[in-house]
């Protein structure tokens, strides 16, 4: 059977499929499909809930509170909401709650646009008053909106650290006729708030020694579960002597440039799936033997800064391409990578 | 354990962590006594904010989690939705509860969240040195009003019957006081019955004492208690009149 789907339709699919319970939102172009699909699932199916919560604030809290009792649940936001829920995910991250949030970037603060944007790679990264473990995927098409949904409330669960999925505007919004074969197990969760042994959960410490060694706890599961986490794809990298790095439509858009390019001006690409924590393994694999690193995004070098962190020691020339908060054409792309290679 | 302290009350955790004098030991003590008495300690959750109820995190040997400024209301809400057999405590000061997270409380109150929320009143940022907060009353010496309250900051604010006049019919709205522990036993029961047997929201406003930041004795202590309880009404405000299914 063929589907004719949006993206935010996707998402919804993808979490009920992944079993879960609760979403707890507020509207927001372009996410608002996400609480409305949710909210006309709930009605239908009677299994599952929801709240249209006061604020993002609320929201993202909700979803602390509710995975406490071992229930799969998630909230879904955009831009100036997706700063109201630092606050909920750096309690998340720091007390390891599998919290799950889809964020569709737009650009810029207030209401900027509200069409699309990259420039919510840092927030959702780094965005919290912590050190960053929290894991962040960037969808690059509709079907990957699906399975990178699905994957989130995996990750969240098995290795407790909050997951954030990026797409965008564009993306929330295309719809395409397109299969997707839906996934038919659940994810498993377990409960935190365990009756029979009660556990008392803080984020106070009274001495630096005590709160440093809680977080040495939590540096140690991120670097024990980051290389399993972290995902990339390769495109042509291998017969290229350039390579783009790109994520979320950008990429997609680069994918389309190598298909009608990539063998005469020698292009590849290496798209990161996670953004945090980042295939560094693989890059730095990726770029051996290569002349230059070309890394194109919408935004002023948010993914930049990671790749060449990533790259750090390496001696190859990168060459930024940035256009926060407007999309690229496959035609402009290679207009701008021959203008770089003369 | 001593025979005085709450079956629940986790002994690791004796003596308490707050100040000498505080009135936040008279109400979780009052409030452990109750859910003895009911008999659900295994089913409660415990959320409690930043600020001095933080203290609170290892008090009681149960399912507790602090939370964020404000945000206990939300994190309980998002618990109790998806436990729903279990009794939903938030408990927070007044300058969570009516300044940072007040827009939460108005909501929850509204939607008919089922949880309970007591609300520690002493009139003061406790935990930041004594800071104004809304619940300040005019005149009142504080470290950001040094020459007392002024007039256009407003009366103190009365945040129950603020609650009241959502005119959810269904929730519990009280006011008590540490300054009489068996009429405060009283109203946790009923605002945790109201969540359990009415599935309805409650909302507790206890009057406390800081003697720390108010820089008073005991006698002192109570007698300024006394003059807020003549300002902020002890009581119930409002409670339905029938049982809800």
């Amino acid at each position: 059977m063929r589907n004719h789907i949006t993206g935010n339709e996707a998402v919804v699919l993808a979490a009920i499929d992944a079993g879960a319970k609760l979403m707890f939102g507020y509207p927001i172009t372009p996410a608002t499909e996400i609480l409305e699909g949710w909210i006309k699932y709930a009605n239908e199916s009677k299994k599952v809930g929801y709240i249209q919560t006061e604020d993002e604030i609320a929201a993202g809290f909700c979803v602390n509170g509710a995975v406490l009792a071992g229930k799969i649940a998630f909230t879904a936001s955009a831009g100036p909401g997706h700063i109201l829920l630092q606050d909920s995910l750096s309690m998340a991250e720091n007390m390891r709650l599998p919290y799950v949030a889809i964020v569709m970037q737009r650009g810029g603060p207030s209401t900027g646009t509200v069409n699309f944007s990259q420039q919510e790679v840092n927030l959702a990264a780094f965005g919290g008053n912590g050190d960053g473990y929290r894991v962040v995927y960037s969808a690059s098409s509709v079907r990957e909106l699906y399975d990178l949904t699905y994957k989130s409330f995996q990750t969240a669960w098995k290795y407790r650290f909050p997951t954030i999925l990026l797409g965008d505007g564009y993306l929330a919004k295309m719809s395409t006729d397109l299969a997707i074969p839906r996934k038919n197990k659940t994810v498993s969760a377990t409960k935190i708030f365990d009756t029979e042994h009660p556990v008392n959960l803080r984020n106070c410490f009274s001495t630096e020694e005590s709160f440093g060694e809680y977080l040495s706890d939590h540096e140690a599961a991120w670097r024990k579960f980051a290389p399993k986490i972290a995902e990339s794809e390769k495109f042509f990298v291998d017969e290229s002597k350039y390579l783009i790095v790109a994520h979320g439509l950008v990429a997609a858009a680069a994918k389309e440039t190598i298909v009608k390019y990539g063998k005469t001006d020698h292009i590849g690409l290496f798209r990161p799936i996670t953004l945090n924590p980042f295939d560094q393994v693989a890059l730095r694999d990726a770029v051996v033997g290569k002349k230059k690193i070309f890394v194109i995004e919408s935004a002023k070098n948010q993914l930049s800064h990671i790749v060449k962190y990533a790259l750090s020691g390496l001696k190859i020339e990168i060459i930024e391409i940035s256009k926060p908060a407007q999309g690229f054409t496959s035609e402009e792309i290679i207009t701008k990578i021959r203008k770089h290679n003369g | 354990m001593d025979k005085l302290e709450p079956r629940c009350r986790k002994e690791a955790a004796i003596p308490h962590l707050f100040c000498p004098g505080c009135g936040h030991a008279l109400v979780l003590k009052t409030l452990g006594r109750v859910i003895d008495d009911m008999k659900i300690a295994r089913q409660t959750a415990f959320g409690i904010d930043i600020g001095c109820s933080l203290l609170a995190w290892n008090f009681f040997d149960i399912n507790t989690i602090q939370t964020h400024h404000g945000r206990t209301a939300p994190v309980m809400v998002g618990y109790k939705m998806a436990e729903p057999k279990s009794v939903a405590l938030a408990y927070v000061g007044d300058g969570a509860a009516y300044a940072i997270g007040l827009q939460s409380i108005i909501h929850t109150a509204l939607r008919n969240e089922p949880i309970t929320m007591i609300v520690v009143n002493n009139e003061n940022y406790a935990m930041t040195g004594g800071q104004m907060s809304p619940e300040t009353e005019t005149g009142v010496i504080t470290q950001t009003s040094p020459r007392g309250k002024d007039m256009n900051l407003g009366a103190g604010l009365k945040s129950p019957e603020l609650i009241s006049s959502l005119g959810n019919e269904k929730a519990f709205i009280a006011r008590g006081s540490v300054a009489n522990l068996v009429e405060l036993n009283k109203l946790i029961k009923k605002a945790i019955e109201n969540q359990t047997k009415n599935n309805s929201f409650s909302f507790l406003e206890v009057l406390s004492i800081c003697p720390t930041n108010w820089r008073t004795n005991a006698k002192d202590s109570f007698s300024r208690l006394e003059s807020m309880s003549k300002y902020y009404k002890t009581g119930i405000i409002s409670e339905t009149t029938k049982e809800v299914n």
